[in-house]
């Protein structure tokens, strides 16, 4: 078994509103900052024993699928390291 | 006996049961480590704020072991109604499509609205007519309805919308669209009838001094 760290990176799908990041965008630009767009994503490091890479990744998957993400407003993808 | 389900963090729970019991239901509160009394008959999610709303409203709530007796419920056809929290927790759970997530105006919005009735040929809403316009409260950060195009006009089409947000005269609109939902709604049923959802508090809207009595008969609707 080798110990991997699963990143999971869960964002709202595009052309979901995100009115946090939309607050933040104008928060940033009152103190003087230009930009376009701003987008929030969560991450999420899970750190976890396997036996190989693939699943590793198969297990953060599924962790994303039933819990971290919400298939009806996310996107989510998962990358795997050795931990 | 209607369980209204208490999670850590549900705050109308008490509410809920003295509603219900104003009613002449049998409503008990039950912890959510505890079984379903065998003498189940309705449940009820109520608001509030379980697991302190970590991750998203509801997510923590729906994935708890007292949500597979819930659904085992379900498919008992034992009706199921999820208020404000309640139904962040039933869409979660997958009872109800679609998400309640953060408000359009990524406040907290605690105020009455006007709702109009979509179908009143539901248990949740027979005892309203169709186009009726009736107050209820509403008291949520995460109440804007959203749901993929397929999943819209799959609500419209089975006649599955309850309630949408709408002006004092029944006009649905931009304006009267408290938190930005989808095509203002506020309530929905799930797959079968049984199984209802609303963002807004029909228990605190149930007895003369709360100002309303307009959400008795969304509760009405165990005994159908």
């Amino acid at each position: 078994m080798t110990t991997y760290t699963a990143t999971v990176t869960v964002r709202l799908k595009t052309g979901v509103l995100d009115p946090e990041a939309e607050t933040t965008k104008r928060a940033l630009e009152r103190l003087g900052f230009e930009l376009d767009a701003l987008r929030f994503t969560e991450r999420y490091e899970v750190d976890l024993d396997a036996s190989d890479a693939d699943e590793a990744a198969d297990r953060a998957d599924e962790m994303a699928e039933r819990l971290l993400a919400n298939p009806t407003i996310h996107d989510y993808e998962v990358e795997v390291s050795e931990a | 006996m209607i369980a209204v389900v208490q999670f850590g963090g549900s705050n109308c729970d008490r509410d809920a049961v003295r509603a219900l019991e104003d009613l002449g239901f049998d409503a008990e509160r039950i912890w959510h480590e505890d079984e379903l009394p065998a003498e189940t008959t309705g449940i009820m999610l109520p608001g509030g704020f379980s697991y302190g709303d970590y991750l998203r409203g509801g997510a923590m709530a729906a994935r708890s072991p007292i949500m597979e007796t819930v659904r085992d419920a379900v498919d008992d056809g034992i009706p199921v109604l999820g208020v404000c929290n309640g139904a962040q927790v039933g869409c979660e759970a997958g009872l109800t499509p679609g998400a309640f997530t953060t408000n359009a105006s990524a406040r907290f919005q605690c105020e009455h609205v006007y709702l109009r009735v979509e179908n009143a040929d539901t248990k949740w809403t027979d005892a309203y007519d169709e186009g009726e316009v009736i107050e209820l409260p509403i008291a949520h950060g995460e109440g804007r309805f959203e749901i993929d195009d397929e999943g819209y006009e799959e609500l419209e089409s089975e006649d599955r919308i309850l309630f949408r947000y709408c002006d004092e005269d029944g006009n649905v609109t931009d304006e009267a669209n408290p938190n930005g939902s989808r095509g203002n709604v506020a309530g929905i049923l799930g797959e079968s009838e049984s199984v209802a959802v609303l963002m807004p508090h029909p228990e605190r809207a149930s007895l003369p001094e709360l100002g309303s009595t307009d959400g008795r008969g969304v509760l009405a609707g165990f005994d159908s």
